[in-house]
């Protein structure tokens, strides 16, 4: 702020302040003819019966007015607030936060500290570990997956055994910390609005769908020839480019022919956003022990987990919903 | 025969009339609003009947067509009566009748369609701010001019209060209302990033502090001496009240933006203007409250006071509450929580609507030449459910506020969050039904004010304007 706004602000806060004061002085004092409280009104009457008491100021009121007043001027002295004068503490909202910020998180990673020397299977079995693993996906990633990790329509599945990108340790830790990109072409132009219908038709057939055969034969030469680099020969899909395998009838934004449709025509663009910078190595760390848990309902002592992945994983996959 | 001077009360009825009419609209869609929160399934994925699209159609039904209506009537009433004049400029007062009426359709209509600013209380788009504005100005030259040929040397207190509401109206919508039109119902705002979000709280608390306030405590000034019949409590409490809260008020619209990109130093002068302004809010309530004293056996049988001290009672808690979440750790814990919208309504309910609905039973017998309403115990009825409506609201979004707040900044010793958001929401959803339930209380009621004000009304034919009264002698 330049000097003029710097001056500007003081002395119309300081005016504004003492006006308040003179006022308060001025009406609070004994003035020579004052008739007793509730005595006479002010002489003045208006609509045949409003008149005016001249009682004087509640004191209890006008000494709250005075703290008031003293709260302000103490407040400014030792809080930025009167211009470019920083205050005697030296306060700022940014320097309290990041010393909040710093306590909090020195006292958490000296919480997850112990976990770092533990290995994924060891993690995947510690109760103490699954339990705060929880809580972070509860607020990182739930908003997106699901509390439950089901995922929802252009969000994958996590506790299936259907991966886009890899459900090895490895693949799943690269995807915490890197995010991932799903880019699909849109086709629509290309292919037409025939060319879509026929190779929708294909897609479906890869599932074991009931289609009409002459619409899937007409599509399977086009997928051999625009879809097959991406999706591979039987559409079983490329982990390494995050294309879904379409044989499977697990879908990511649904196995309805209009749906499929909609995708080859317009293209779809997805994200999986980084997390390494946002939760550090140690929690990414709980998080992909916890993912491999969510996918390997196998796997048996899952803390926290009440309801039975097994279960629902098979009615996703049979409903042919959402997801990977 | 000399003709007599009467008092232009045909547009003081239209307006009172229309008060409640936008009185039960406002509240309805408050009622299914609250509801949607409750059972979002209600929104029937009809893009004009959503949430985010009614929300803004409450707010303006409720401030500007039922608040406003409220304040048009009672003003014009009231500077005649302290002023023993006609109202001055007849023909204007009547546009500004029809144009604010046109003013509040548009905005029923544009508001369900989308089309909006996006700027809390001033979403209108520029065509209406256009009109908006001449409405005002031609409402500034009534009232002004009425108290230019006022028949009395002294100005009311009331008039103070509608005085600066009126200027300080103008100059805010003005300022906050500058932008640039894109196409016919699509504009821009001229200011930039944190100076727009400054300017648009600057009018938002001050469209709180004058609209919501300084208007209504002239509504007050007038009706609690007129129910009570006896003077008010200080001539000089009203001196000191009135140019504190104006010059203080100001000030304040920062502690709606506490921690957030608006620098430090602007921040703190909101807090400490917040702080400063209890007295002067006190102050009013205080001389509403002392000049019943000696008139308290009244409340035992008229509920019309009732009114007019509870709303008093509520404007007290608000003004207190709203200090209080100014200070910056307990808005840290107060904001984007119930808690605001319970304060909100603790003001908006409690103090506005509880005035504005006492001044009417008060006004609507005398403006068709009648001593009372139909049904005294309707009255008293309204007032019952009202005030549980609103305790029942209130205090809801209290305990909700409270819980979101600190359920949200609950930590594990690992540095998790103990919650998750939907857990937060899902524990809301009790205190979304008891608003609900507080929400109908309170619409009830004014359905039963429908009910008492066509009874007290209907068969009147053609109400006579009543004569102005001589000055007394001094
Ligand atoms: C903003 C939404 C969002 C958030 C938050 C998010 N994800 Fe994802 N995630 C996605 C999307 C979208 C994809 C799919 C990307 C694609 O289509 O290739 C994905 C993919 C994944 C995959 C790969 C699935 C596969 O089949 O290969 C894993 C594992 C995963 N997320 C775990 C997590 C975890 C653990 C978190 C919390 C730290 C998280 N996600 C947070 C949106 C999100
Ligand atoms: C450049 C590589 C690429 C090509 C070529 C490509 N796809 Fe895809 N496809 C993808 C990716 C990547 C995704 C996943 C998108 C996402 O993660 O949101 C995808 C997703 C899909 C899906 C959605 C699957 C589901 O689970 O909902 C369908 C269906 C599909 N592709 C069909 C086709 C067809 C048919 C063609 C040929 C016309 C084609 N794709 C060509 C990369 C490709
Ligand atoms: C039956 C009575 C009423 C009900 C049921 C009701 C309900 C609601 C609801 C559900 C909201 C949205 C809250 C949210 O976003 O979480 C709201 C907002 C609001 N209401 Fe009401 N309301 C009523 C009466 C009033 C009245 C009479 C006024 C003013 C005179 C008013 C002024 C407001 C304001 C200003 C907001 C916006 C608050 C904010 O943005 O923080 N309401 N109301
Ligand atoms: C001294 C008086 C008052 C002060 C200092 C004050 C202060 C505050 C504060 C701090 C907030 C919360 C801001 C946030 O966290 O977002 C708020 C919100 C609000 N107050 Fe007050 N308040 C006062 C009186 C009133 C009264 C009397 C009314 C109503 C008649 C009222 C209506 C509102 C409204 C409508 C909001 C919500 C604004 C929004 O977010 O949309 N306030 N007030």
């Amino acid at each position: 702020m330049n000097r003029f706004w710097n001056y500007w602000i003081i002395v119309l806060t300081t005016v504004n302040v003492v006006a308040m004061l003179w006022l308060l002085y001025m009406t609070a004092r004994k003035r020579p003819g004052d008739q007793a409280p509730g005595e006479a009104t002010t002489g003045h009457t208006w609509d045949g019966d409003l008149s005016e008491y001249n009682n004087p100021l509640p004191r209890w009121w006008l000494w709250g007015f005075y703290f008031s007043i003293a709260f302000a001027v103490v407040y400014l002295a030792l809080y930025p607030g009167l211009g470019n004068f920083a205050g005697r503490l030296g306060w700022t909202q940014e320097s309290a936060w990041a010393t909040d910020v710093r306590h909090a998180s020195r006292e958490s990673t000296a919480r997850l500290a112990h976990f770092d020397s533990m290995e994924l299977d060891e993690l995947r079995e510690n109760t103490e570990a699954m339990r705060t693993a929880r809580n972070l996906f509860a607020a990182n990633c739930a908003a997106c997956h699901g509390t439950d990790a089901h995922g929802a329509k252009g969000f994958p599945n996590l506790t299936d055994h259907d991966w886009l990108h890899g459900g090895t340790a490895a693949a799943i830790t690269t995807t915490l910390q890197q995010g991932r990109q799903g880019v699909m072409p849109a086709w629509g132009s290309i292919l037409g609005a025939e060319g879509v219908e026929q190779v929708a038709n294909y897609v479906l057939s890869l599932s074991g769908q009931t289609v009409s055969a002459t619409l899937a034969n007409a599509g399977a030469d086009k997928f051999a020839q625009t879809c097959a680099a991406c999706h591979g020969v039987e559409g079983r899909g490329n982990m390494a480019l995050g294309s879904p395998n379409l044989t499977d009838n697990i879908w990511l934004y649904g196995g309805t022919v209009e749906t499929i449709k909609e995708t080859v025509a317009k293209g779809r663009t997805n994200r999986m956003p980084a997390h390494l910078a946002l939760l550090g190595p140690t929690r990414i760390k709980l998080l992909t022990a916890y993912v491999l848990n969510l996918s390997q309902a196998d796997h048996t002592p899952r803390p926290n987990d009440h309801d039975s992945t097994e279960e629902t994983h098979h009615d996703a996959a049979r409903s042919g919903q959402s997801s990977h | 025969m000399q003709q007599v001077e009467r008092y232009n009360d045909r547009v003081v009825r239209q307006f009172a009339l229309m008060t409640v009419v936008w009185g039960i609209v406002g509240m309805l869609v408050g009622v299914i609003i609250a509801s949607q929160l409750l059972w979002p399934a209600l929104n029937f994925d009809t893009p004009w009947f959503t949430y985010s699209r009614l929300r803004p159609l409450h707010t303006n039904a409720v401030i500007f067509a039922f608040g406003g209506s409220a304040l048009f009537a009672t003003s014009y009433y009231i500077v005649q009566r302290t002023c023993h004049v006609r109202l001055f400029a007849g023909r204007l007062a009547e546009f500004t009748f029809w144009g604010w009426q046109t003013i509040i359709l548009a905005a029923a209509i544009t508001l369900p369609l989308g089309l909006t600013t996006g700027k809390e209380y001033a979403e209108l788009e520029w065509p209406i701010d256009i009109l908006i504005t001449i409405v005002w100005v031609s409402y500034a030259v009534v009232f002004f001019g009425t108290l230019a040929k006022r028949r009395v040397p002294h100005i009311y207190v009331a008039n103070w209060f509608f005085a600066a509401y009126i200027i300080t109206i103008a100059v805010l919508h003005l300022v906050n209302s500058a932008e640039i039109p894109a196409g016919p119902f699509k504009s821009y705002s001229v200011y930039p990033g944190v100076v727009d979000a400054m300017v648009q709280w600057w009018y938002g608390h001050n469209a709180v502090g004058f609209f919501l306030t300084a208007g209504f405590l002239g509504m007050m000034y007038y009706f609690i001496p007129k129910q009570t019949g006896r003077p008010i409590f200080s001539y000089r409490l009203s001196v000191v009240h009135f140019w504190a809260l104006i010059s203080l008020y100001m000030w304040a619209g920062p502690h709606h933006l506490i921690y957030s990109s608006l620098p430090d130093w602007v921040q703190s002068l909101g807090v400490v203007f917040s702080i400063m302004l209890i007295a002067p809010s006190w102050g009013g309530m205080i001389n509403g409250i002392m000049t019943l004293s000696g008139a308290w056996h009244k409340l035992r049988t008229d509920p019309i006071l009732k009114f007019l001290v509870v709303s008093l009672s509520f404007y007290g808690m608000s003004t207190f509450e709203g200090p209080m979440m100014s200070i910056k750790s307990v808005n840290a814990l107060s904001h984007y929580t119930d808690w605001t919208i319970g304060h909100v309504h603790s003001g908006a309910l409690g103090w506005v609507a509880m005035i504005s609905v006492g001044s009417l039973y008060a006004l609507i017998p005398r403006l068709y030449g009648k001593t009372r309403m139909y049904s005294i115990r309707a009255i008293d009825i309204h007032f019952w459910t009202t005030t549980i409506g609103i305790v029942l609201y209130v205090a809801a979004m209290w305990i909700a506020g409270l819980m979101q707040g600190l359920m949200w900044r609950a930590v594990n010793p690992d540095g998790t969050l103990t919650y998750t958001f939907v857990e937060a929401l899902k524990a809301t959803y009790p205190y979304y039904a008891v608003r609900v339930l507080g929400g109908v209380m309170v619409l009830g009621g004014m359905f039963l004010m429908a009910w008492n004000v066509w009874k007290t009304v209907a068969g009147c034919g053609h109400a006579e304007d009543a004569p102005v009264l001589a000055p007394a002698a001094h």
